[in-house]
C-alpha cells in the first residue's frame, strides 16, 4: 500500500500554536494560580469560576465572543487594527489569543493545586533565610511545584493541539496561517480523503495518549515532596 | 553592654489578642513560656516580620524593625528562624540547605561559616544526603545550622523540639547550649515544656492569654503563686540552683548544697562544686510545723518560712503557698491542711520534698 501524501504545514502550525500558547499561559497562569492558592479575598471564587468557564462553555460561544472582540470593531481587534493595519480575527496572533483563553483552566488548575500543596511555609522559610519573594519563588517554590508545572504544560499543549471550534470561528481556515491539524482533518473528511484523515487522526490520538501516559507515569515516579 | 530587644505589640484578631510591652536583654537564651493559645507563636511571628501587627514598635539594639512608618521585612531583619518542623528544602541536599541562607548573606556580614557550624552541630556525615534520609533529630540540627549560617543577630526558635521524642530532645539540647557558648547568638525560644528548657534558659517570659504574666531570671519568675493558670498543674513549682557538695557511693546519692541546706538526689555524674538546676514541683512539697525528728522516709526537708499564701478558690480544695528558704519554693497543700496548720505569713515551717524532678547541669556563673 502506498502512503498518501500528507501536508505537513498544518502539523507545524499546530505545534507552533501550542508551544507559543503554553509559553504565554505559564507567564499568566503562574501569578493567577499563586494568588488563588494563597488569597483570602472574597472574589477568589469569582476568579476561580471565570477561569473554569472554558471547560464548560461550548467552543462556539467562546469563539463567537472572541470573533467580535478580536474583529476590526472589537475592543481588542480595533486598537490592534489601528496600529498594525489588520485585525486579530483570522490571523495566527488571533489564534494564539483565543487558545490562551481556551486552554487557561488546563494550566491554572494544576498550578493552583501544586501551589496549594507546597503551601506558604517554604516561602516563609526562604524569606527568613534572606531570600526575596522572587528569589524564593524560583529557588524553592517552583522546584517544589515541578509536578504541577509538568502537568500544566502537557495538558495545555495537548489541549491546544486538539481544539477545533474556537479555532474555526476565530481563525477561519487559511492555509499556512490558521489551518491547524484539527481543521485539516475536518477538510479531508469533507472531501472524503479518509486515508489522510486517518493518518492525522491516529497521529493526534497516539500523541495525546502518549503525553498523558507520560504525565501520569512521571507524576507517580517523582517523589512526594513532603518533609 | 548588652543590647536590648524592645517589643511593644498590639494584635487584635477575633477570639485572640496580644498586648505586650517588653524590653529584654538580647543575650543568652530567653524562653517564652505559656500554654497553647497564649500568643507565643504570634509574638515570634511578629518579631520575625512574618506577621505585621497593626500597632507595634520593635527594636533590636539600635535598629528599629517596626514603628509607625517603618516595617523591615523578614529577609532584611537578620533573624534566624527554627520552627517545630525542620522545614528543610526537600529538593536540596544538606549542604545546599545549610548554604541557602549563607549565600544570601552579604560576605562582610558573615560571622559564621560552614565548617564551624557543621562541626558544632555534628553534621559532617550528613552533608551529601537529602532531608528525607535523615532522622527527625538530625533534620532539626540541620535547620538550626541553616538559620545560624545567615549570621543572625537573633535566633528565634518556635518549639524546635516539640515533634521529637525524649531521647532526640536530649540529643539536641547540648547543641543548642553550644550555640550560645560558641557563637554568642541570642536566642528566643518558645516552649510549653519546662523539661525542655530548664538547662537552657537564662531569662523567662511567661505569657498567658496574650499578656506577659511575669518575666525575669528564671529562678525569680517561676516561683510566683499566681502562675498556676499560665504554667499548668503539672509544671508548677520552683526552680532552684544548687551546687554539688558530695557523692554518696554507698546509697547512690548526690548531696547538693542549697543555700546552706542539703538536698539529696539520685547520684549524678557531675564533679563536686558544679552548679545544678533543679525543678521542685509544688505538688511534691508538703509542709509540717514541727521538726520531723527521724520519723519520715522523706530525705529532703528544708527549713523555710511562709512567704505568701495564694488565692483561695471557694470551690477548690488546694492552695499554693510560696515559701522562703533563702530562695522561693512553692508548695501545694489542701485548704484543709492550711486551716489545720493555721499557717500565716512569716511562720517557720518544714518543707518535705518528696521528689526532685529534673536535675540539670548548668555551667554558667
Amino acid at each position: 500500500m502506498e502512503l498518501p501524501l500528507i501536508d505537513l504545514e498544518p502539523i507545524w502550525l499546530s505545534l507552533q500554536l501550542a508551544g507559543i500558547t503554553v509559553g504565554i499561559l505559564l507567564l499568566i497562569a503562574t501569578p493567577v494560580a499563586w494568588w488563588l492558592a494563597h488569597t483570602r479575598s472574597r472574589i477568589r471564587v469569582v476568579v476561580e469560576a471565570v477561569v473554569a468557564l472554558p471547560l464548560v462553555l461550548p467552543p462556539t460561544v467562546l469563539g463567537f465572543y472572541l470573533l467580535i472582540l478580536l474583529g476590526p470593531h472589537g475592543w481588542v481587534g480595533g486598537p490592534v487594527q489601528a496600529i498594525t493595519g489588520s485585525p486579530l480575527s483570522f490571523s495566527f496572533a488571533g489564534l494564539v489569543f483565543a487558545s490562551t483563553l481556551y486552554s487557561l483552566p488546563f494550566v491554572v488548575q494544576p498550578l493552583h493545586s501544586a501551589f496549594e500543596s507546597v503551601g506558604k511555609t517554604p516561602l516563609e522559610t526562604a524569606q527568613s533565610l534572606g531570600a526575596s519573594r522572587l528569589d524564593a519563588f524560583f529557588t524553592v517554590i517552583s522546584p517544589l511545584a515541578r509536578r504541577g508545572y509538568l502537568t500544566a504544560m502537557v495538558l495545555g499543549f495537548a489541549h491546544t493541539l486538539g481544539e477545533f471550534g474556537v479555532v474555526l470561528m476565530v481563525g477561519g481556515n487559511i492555509p499556512g496561517k490558521t489551518k491547524v491539524i484539527s481543521i485539516e482533518i475536518y477538510d479531508r473528511v469533507e472531501v472524503l480523503e479518509y486515508a489522510q484523515a486517518h493518518i492525522l487522526s491516529a497521529g493526534l490520538l497516539i500523541f495525546s495518549f502518549l503525553v498523558l501516559l507520560m504525565v501520569y507515569t512521571v507524576n507517580r515516579r517523582l517523589p512526594v515532596q513532603v518533609t | 553592654m548588652t543590647d536590648l530587644l524592645t517589643a511593644k505589640l498590639k494584635v487584635d484578631y477575633p477570639g485572640f489578642n496580644l498586648d505586650i510591652d517588653l524590653s529584654l536583654p538580647a543575650k543568652g537564651v530567653t524562653v517564652v513560656f505559656g500554654p497553647s493559645g497564649s500568643g507565643k507563636t504570634t509574638l515570634l511571628r511578629c518579631l520575625s516580620g512574618l506577621e505585621r501587627p497593626p500597632a507595634g514598635y520593635l527594636k533590636l539594639a539600635d535598629q528599629v524593625w517596626q514603628d509607625d512608618e517603618t516595617f523591615i521585612p523578614i529577609e532584611k531583619r537578620k533573624v534566624g528562624m527554627v520552627f517545630q518542623e525542620s522545614k528543610l528544602f526537600p529538593h536540596l541536599n544538606i549542604q545546599e540547605n545549610l548554604l541557602y541562607g549563607y549565600q544570601r548573606t552579604q560576605p562582610l556580614e558573615r560571622n559564621l561559616h560552614l565548617d564551624e557550624v557543621v562541626q558544632v552541630l555534628g553534621l559532617t556525615a550528613l552533608l551529601k544526603r537529602y532531608p528525607d534520609k535523615l532522622s527527625g533529630g538530625e533534620r532539626q540540627r540541620v535547620a538550626i545550622g541553616r538559620a545560624l549560617l545567615t549570621s543572625p543577630k537573633l535566633l528565634l526558635m518556635d518549639e524546635p523540639l516539640a515533634s521529637l521524642d525524649m531521647q532526640r530532645k536530649a540529643e539536641i539540647i547540648p547543641f543548642i547550649k553550644n550555640i550560645e557558648d560558641e557563637f554568642k547568638t541570642p536566642i528566643i525560644y518558645v516552649s510549653h515544656s519546662m523539661n525542655e528548657v530548664l538547662q537552657l534558659v537564662d531569662t523567662m517570659v511567661i505569657l498567658n492569654s496574650g499578656k506577659v504574666v511575669n518575666w525575669g531570671p528564671v529562678e525569680e519568675v517561676f516561683s510566683d503563686v499566681q502562675l498556676r493558670d499560665a504554667v499548668g498543674d503539672e509544671q508548677l513549682g520552683a526552680i532552684l540552683e544548687a551546687g554539688v557538695a558530695e557523692h554518696d557511693e554507698e546509697f547512690g546519692l548526690t548531696r547538693l548544697d542549697f543555700m546552706g541546706q542539703a538536698l539529696n538526689v539520685p547520684k549524678q555524674n557531675i564533679p563536686v562544686g558544679q552548679k545544678l538546676r533543679v525543678h521542685i514541683h509544688s505538688k511534691d512539697v508538703s509542709l509540717s510545723t514541727a521538726p520531723p525528728e527521724g520519723t519520715t522516709s522523706v530525705l529532703n526537708i528544708l527549713q523555710a518560712k511562709v512567704a505568701k499564701i495564694g488565692t483561695l478558690e471557694p470551690k477548690g480544695y488546694s492552695v499554693d503557698i510560696e515559701l522562703d528558704a533563702g530562695r522561693p519554693i512553692l508548695a501545694t497543700i489542701t485548704r484543709k491542711s492550711l486551716s489545720n496548720l493555721n499557717l500565716k505569713p512569716g511562720q517557720p515551717v518544714f518543707a518535705h520534698i518528696k521528689a526532685i524532678k529534673m536535675v540539670h547541669e548548668i555551667d554558667k556563673f
